[in-house]
């Protein structure tokens, strides 16, 4: 017996943490708003999900393989990316566009950098920024919800952000919608990306992942809480040119970017006070973009530039080590 | 009354319940027991008898070798068999004295009994360092040296670390359940030694019998009880300094440097048999247990007992063993086999089957930042394990590496199974190799 005897260094228990089982709850925590965005984008939202999911796993396998390297589709983490890409897409997204993204976000997004934890950005957001670069028309072309046996046949429709975008610039005054209609957006009645639709299921989402302490409440409180505060204070300046803090908060990708896209842990600062600092940048960042930037919406260009500032979040919110206090003796 | 704690920490399962209501039960003597020169952090002893010597219970078979080191006394009497190298906890053969007893368990005569009361602080402490005490919580640093403060460092509070908060052990639990005069007495010794008045206890809050009774039995003395948060690493001696009293010792310092003395409440047990019976530290309480084992219990062991006799008087080995861990499950060392003796600093014999303890393998760290939110240190565990991965000693070193306590926090909640604390470990004895080289 004694030489079948396990010698380790202490400690000798573990608390059955893996990171597959972090992989598996931020899907599961995602699979409301999915679902949602089935029910109002019908089967070609189903489409985009399938490809984009399938891709990233294909193309993650594909790259394993190519480099020799240990398989890591198990660990779930690029079938997770593949969902967060389609959540980021629009549903009438042509299938190349889908598949392309899921190319860019496995590729060049996370394996050129090594793999799952070495990829300074999140690569479900690079594809989405690079696609909307290269493709704006298929990236930009929205439709309305036509929702599941409604018999609705989709039509080309412009986001709430968008429309706001375009009035102030033609007329320089918030068009109606940017007052009303706010249940529909909550739901998620409304024209935008497979994820940036329904605040409630991605709070809901977002609601698990704390629950199970997947995330800590840091980033998405500091992000959204960000937002509300500075687009208060332009909508107070001039409530007739700036959208309420509310319409922010239920239109667009902010729910999704908040809870599931900034929270991401590899690209991510990795303490609490980190976690404040870049969910405030996250949340600055998107309303200067939705506010004055070309794009109506800022959410993933907001999370890539801080992405880029992490590795200097984290150098100068090393925490206070202990024993390195003044004495209070 | 509230509970205060740490910042950072983790709980475990306590697993405690298999031998928290048992009972201490005295181990009978084995064949022969194997007593190691080296049981104490310092230079091993000098052993000082030879083979055919006959030897009485509690009379000294090596002598302390300067400062830092404590004498090693025979467990019973009986014959001296042999003096050679023998399997120790820490892996390898190290010099051993190997006694048959000769079953009269007899203590050496010469041993004095003394009262304590007529007896002044520097005398007090010179019988702690004759009866070989070190601290009993698993670290075995001689009790002697803590008690000689140097004059510019004044100690004002004792504290006693009750807490026990690796999951399985309960041996300080039973303690100070049934042993509960003999803590306080020692408590009232080393406040004298120390001559200050404030002595606390630390017990964690999962064990609430202890806590009841160590509060009415120490109230007339004048000592404090304080129920602490159950949490890991809650009885490492610096997040217990700092929960009782708030007070922090001093990066690379030591306890004293905040004017605080931790003993393990079996130290102080040891302190009062020392003094009031004049009998060294020859036997302990162990916790045997772990689901590899029939039947775990409490038990109280003279010193050198072997594991496998240990593990017999507990009904054997439940299926097949696949870790051998003397101590806790986090911070204890897995051993090469049963026929390691048990030492002063055994706090427990901890059994594991094959698929009891997880190997899995070591992913990609995630970046999830959890070793860095439980560290009681306040470290970053996985950026010091990088850089031990590498070999990069400067960068481990201006990380603070020297100053992780090796809890084993951050391994057990690693998501990737990444071995953090081992690399911290490993790196350590870099540093400390390369500040003696320079």
């Amino acid at each position: 017996m004694d030489n079948q005897l396990y010698l380790s260094s202490s400690p000798h228990i573990h608390s059955g943490e893996t990171t597959d089982k972090v992989m598996r709850l931020v899907i599961y925590a995602l699979l409301p708003a999915t679902l949602v965005s089935i029910y109002f984008f019908g089967l070609p939202a189903l489409g985009v999900l399938l490809i984009c999911t399938l891709g990233c796993v294909a193309f993650e396998a594909l790259s394993c393989n190519l480099m020799k390297r240990e398989q890591t589709i198990a660990d779930g983490s690029a079938a997770l990316t593949g969902i967060l890409l389609a959540l980021n897409l629009p549903p009438s997204s042509p299938w190349w566009i889908s598949l392309l993204g899921a190319a860019i976000a496995i590729l060049i997004g996370k394996q050129v950098y090594g793999g799952l934890g070495y990829n300074p950005f999140n690569p479900a957001l690079v594809a989405r920024v690079v696609l909307l670069i290269s493709f704006p028309v298929q990236m930009t072309t929205w439709t309305a919800p036509a929702p599941l046996g409604s018999g609705v046949d989709a039509v080309t429709a412009a986001t709430p952000l968008g429309e706001i975008k375009t009035a102030v610039m033609l007329t320089g005054k918030l068009p109606e919608l940017a007052t009303s209609g706010f249940g529909d957006y909550f739901l998620g009645n409304m024209a935008g990306s497979l994820g940036e639709v329904s605040a409630l299921a991605l709070l809901l989402g977002g609601l698990f992942l704390l629950y199970k302490k997947i995330i800590s409440w840091h980033t998405p409180l500091s992000f959204i809480g960000t937002v509300i505060v500075v687009s208060g204070i332009f909508w107070l300046v001039d409530p007739a040119k700036y959208p309420n803090p509310l319409f922010h908060l239920i239109t667009g990708g902010l729910i999704l970017g908040a809870f599931f896209m900034a929270t991401d842990m590899v690209s991510s600062p990795v303490t609490y006070k980190g976690m404040l600092i870049f969910g405030f940048g996250c949340g600055l960042l998107t309303v200067l973009i939705r506010l004055f930037g070309g794009y109506p919406e800022g959410v993933s260009f907001a999370i890539l530039l801080m992405n880029a500032a992490t590795p200097l979040i984290d150098r100068y919110c090393r925490p206070k080590i202990y024993g390195q206090v003044e004495q209070k003796a | 009354m509230s509970l205060k704690t740490f910042a950072g920490g983790l709980h475990p399962p306590d697993s405690k319940s298999a031998t928290a209501h048992k009972p201490i039960e005295a181990c009978p003597l084995p064949e022969e027991l194997i007593i190691p020169a080296a049981q104490h952090i310092g230079a091993p002893a000098d052993i000082c008898v030879a083979v055919g010597d006959q030897v009485k219970k509690g009379q000294v078979i090596a002598t302390a070798k300067g400062f830092v080191s404590v004498p090693i006394h025979a467990s019973t009497s009986g014959e001296v068999i042999a003096v050679e190298p023998r399997p120790h906890p820490l892996g390898r053969p190290l010099p051993a004295v190997v006694i048959k007893p000769d079953g009269e368990d007899a203590w050496d005569e010469a041993l004095e009994q003394h009262d304590p009361a007529q007896l002044v602080g520097e005398e007090l402490k010179q019988l702690v360092l004759a009866a070989g005490i070190v601290g009993m919580g698993g670290a075995t640093f001689p009790a002697h040296v803590k008690l000689s403060p140097p004059e510019e460092k004044p100690i004002d509070t004792l504290i006693l670390n009750g807490v026990e908060c690796e999951p399985f052990l309960t041996a300080d639990h039973r303690l100070m359940l049934e042993e509960s005069t003999r803590v306080i007495d020692g408590i009232n010794i080393l406040r004298k030694i120390l001559g200050i008045e404030r002595a606390v206890i630390g017990i964690e809050a999962n064990k609430p019998d202890a806590i009841e009774k160590m509060t009415a039995e120490c109230a007339p003395h004048n000592i404090e009880v304080q129920a602490l948060e159950v949490k890991y690493p809650q009885g490492a001696e610096k997040q217990l300094i700092d929960a009782v009293t708030g007070r922090q010792v001093p990066s690379g310092g030591l306890p004293m440097d905040c004017g605080v003395v931790v003993q393990n409440v079996g130290t102080a047990a040891a302190i009062s048999d020392a003094v009031r019976l004049g009998r060294p530290l020859v036997e302990r309480v162990a916790t045997v247990t772990g689901p590899g084992i029939k039947e775990p219990k409490n038990l109280k062991i003279v010193i050198g007992t072997p594991l496998s006799h240990m593990v017999e008087f507990c009904g054997g080995l439940e299926g097949e063993p696949g870790k051998i861990i003397m101590g806790g499950p986090m911070m204890g060392q897995t051993q090469l086999s049963l026929e390691v003796p048990a030492i002063r600093g055994t706090s427990g014999l901890l059994l594991f089957r094959k698929g009891d303890f997880s190997t899995r393998p070591a992913g990609p760290c995630i970046r999830c930042g959890r070793c860095i939110s439980v560290c009681p240190i306040h470290l970053q565990p996985t950026t010091i394990a990088t850089y031990a991965r590498l070999n990069l000693v400067d960068e481990a070193e201006s990380n603070n590496a020297l100053d992780c306590i090796e809890c084993g926090c951050c391994t057990y909640i690693c998501p990737a199974t990444l071995p953090l604390v081992q690399s911290i470990r490993h790196i350590k004895g870099g540093i400390m190799a390369k500040r003696r080289k320079s």
